[in-house]
């Protein structure tokens, strides 16, 4: 009875403490896909009454948001090259040579998470416009290198430590050089967690706005963008965003939920 | 076939030959950080505090004598002192149902971590589509029949208000991150010793408090430490709750470089926020005593 009584209580908490997350992703959602009209109607309705993609194209459809869109998933992509081209060796390295300062290679890459994006773009901007890239892709690309990079080296280096070496030693006893067996063992089983690194790269430059706002100007990424229009904007336009930006979330965690704990649990602690 | 398979060299043999590869494979990683991380910072620095080639603390005086100043700082302070706590009961409320023999667990643990995808920028607009004056907080109260005219929750008058819609942003974004590091946490203490405790007749409060916290104190100290780190960086989802109406240290770093195009100042602002961040973080370290082995894990 008692038992009973708890495991009653455990899944309402369950299910209080996810409403708390859901209900603020359902009502953003509602106002997106609903008619500009219904947006500014109060009361508002609860329940998905007339859904209209009318909203979201106005959203779509407004000026410089198509092209801010492009530059967003341009600007990720780079980085994502970047920062798995440059981090996955050294995770490789971390996860399978024991070599001297190892140690202190990763207390500085973890204490990188110590310095705020902030006080990097400002002076990124002023080296940016000397050297010629200011309010470019491959800039604020770099930007976001700059801080996906000790991510992607503590994830990668992770991914390969949940491989076993002696797959790599086996297949070097079979023939295979150095450079073989990383190719032909360790890397094909490494794909899923890498996969997994870069699915995370990719949005953490998606969601990136304050550099891509300070070393931006007239070539925005979407956040960017949204964010300079913010104020003046109609309500329809703030929310459709909201929606838009906030979308790609919701399928990223689904996919790589199994890889979370890979990822966080132990990159973070 | 001269070579028989057993004289092959075992990889940890062929390691010894090839001392200087983990070097030449972390070597880009240095590079770009020396480059794209450290020079910057020193860089943050020299635009704070030189002018024309003296050292000055002309840019440190624009920043503290400007109106928002204090309130930025404030602002800043007073919503991690809200945050921190709330969220870290929050997400061991999550964590501990997670780890519970709870249906759906699967379900429970992918909505709990959906926010660690979603930036403070849409979170802030999520937010103010509920606290706007027509928004959805209002249809419910009035639905509800609690309220006859719509409330203005974003007065610009009442600061209070503007810092509770804030933090219920924040805490609602940031707490996923929490989560995870506590559910890791977790899953690494042996089931045996709640059980024992259960045994001898504990509850599941006292589980709570002498079994399971002690446990996870390592995990709870860098889930502190790197939460109030982040902490000092809010700055989209104040901005679009609260649009100019406050302000935290990092909108009015962005304000100073977007709007009044005075790199200078901003990067005194840039500079403030890592010093506040780099001494709450030693605070943490000190007083919780985090050793270095428990950063590296």
């Amino acid at each position: 009875m008692r038992r009973a009584a708890s495991a009653i209580g455990l899944h309402a908490t369950a299910i209080v403490l996810a409403l708390w997350v859901v209900l603020p992703i359902y009502f953003i959602t509602l106002a997106a896909f609903s008619t500009p009209d219904a947006v500014y109607d109060y009361p508002k309705q609860l329940l998905p009454r007339d859904v209209s993609t009318e909203t979201m194209r106005f959203f779509l459809e407004s000026e410089a948001v198509y092209g801010a869109l492009g530059r967003s998933v341009m600007v990720a992509a780079v980085t994502l090259v970047l920062s798995l081209g440059i981090g996955t060796p050294a995770g490789y390295a971390l996860a399978r040579f024991a070599f001297r300062g190892a140690d202190t290679f990763r207390l500085t890459i973890v204490s990188t998470r110590a310095f705020p994006i902030v006080i990097l773009s400002i002076p990124l901007a002023v080296m940016f416009l000397r050297w010629g890239i200011d309010d470019s892709v491959f800039g604020l690309a770099l930007a976001h290198t700059a801080l996906a990079l000790p991510f992607a080296v503590l994830v990668t280096s992770s991914v390969f430590a949940g491989i076993s070496v002696e797959l790599e030693e086996a297949a070097m006893t079979l023939g295979c050089s150095r450079a073989g067996a990383f190719r032909r063992v360790a890397l094909p089983l490494a794909l899923p967690g890498l996969a997994a690194a870069a699915i995370f790269v990719f949005l953490i430059s998606w969601n990136e706005v304050f550099a891509a706002s300070i070393l931006t100007l007239r070539n925005p990424t979407l956040p960017a963008q949204v964010l300079a229009v913010l104020e003046q904007s109609p309500l329809p336009f703030r929310f459709a965003g909201g929606f838009f930006l906030l979308a790609p979330s919701l399928i990223v965690i689904f996919v790589i939920r199994r890889y979370l704990f890979n990822m966080w649990g132990r990159v973070i602690r | 076939m001269a070579t028989t398979v057993a004289e092959r060299p075992t990889l940890s043999q062929r390691v010894g030959r090839w001392e200087g590869l983990p070097y030449g494979l972390v070597l880009p990683t240095l590079a770009f950080l020396a480059l794209f991380f450290a020079w910057p910072m020193v860089q943050a620095f020299e635009l704070a505090f030189r002018e024309e080639g003296t050292w000055t603390l002309e840019h440190v005086r624009t920043m503290r004598d400007d109106l928002r100043f204090e309130e930025a700082l404030g602002f800043t302070l007073l919503l991690i002192a809200v945050i921190v706590p709330l969220q870290f009961l929050l997400a061991l409320g999550m964590a501990l149902l997670v780890n519970a023999k709870l249906r759906l667990r699967g379900m429970f643990l992918y909505l709990f971590l959906i926010p660690l995808a979603i930036s403070d920028l849409a979170a802030g607009i999520v937010w103010s589509a509920i606290f706007t004056e027509t928004g959805y907080l209002n249809t419910i109260l009035t639905r509800l029949g609690l309220i006859d005219f719509p409330y203005i929750w974003l007065n610009p008058l009442e600061k209070h208000q503007l810092l509770l819609a804030v933090a219920a942003a924040e805490i609602w974004r940031s707490t996923a991150l929490i989560t995870i590091i506590l559910i890791a946490g977790l899953q690494s203490i042996p089931r045996d010793y709640g059980e024992a405790a259960e045994v001898f007749g504990a509850g599941f409060f006292q589980r709570v408090r002498h079994v399971t916290l002690p446990m996870l104190k390592p995990s709870l100290q860098v889930a502190l430490l790197l939460r109030i780190i982040l902490a000092f960086e809010v700055f989209a989802t104040v901005i679009a709750i609260t649009g100019a109406s406050t302000t935290v240290l990092a909108a009015e770093a962005w304000r100073w470089q977007e709007q009044n195009q005075n790199a200078n100042v901003a990067a005194a602002y840039a500079a403030l926020i890592l010093v506040l961040s780099l001494v709450a973080a030693a605070l943490v370290v000190r007083v919780l005593r985090t050793s270095k082995e428990q950063l590296l894990r």
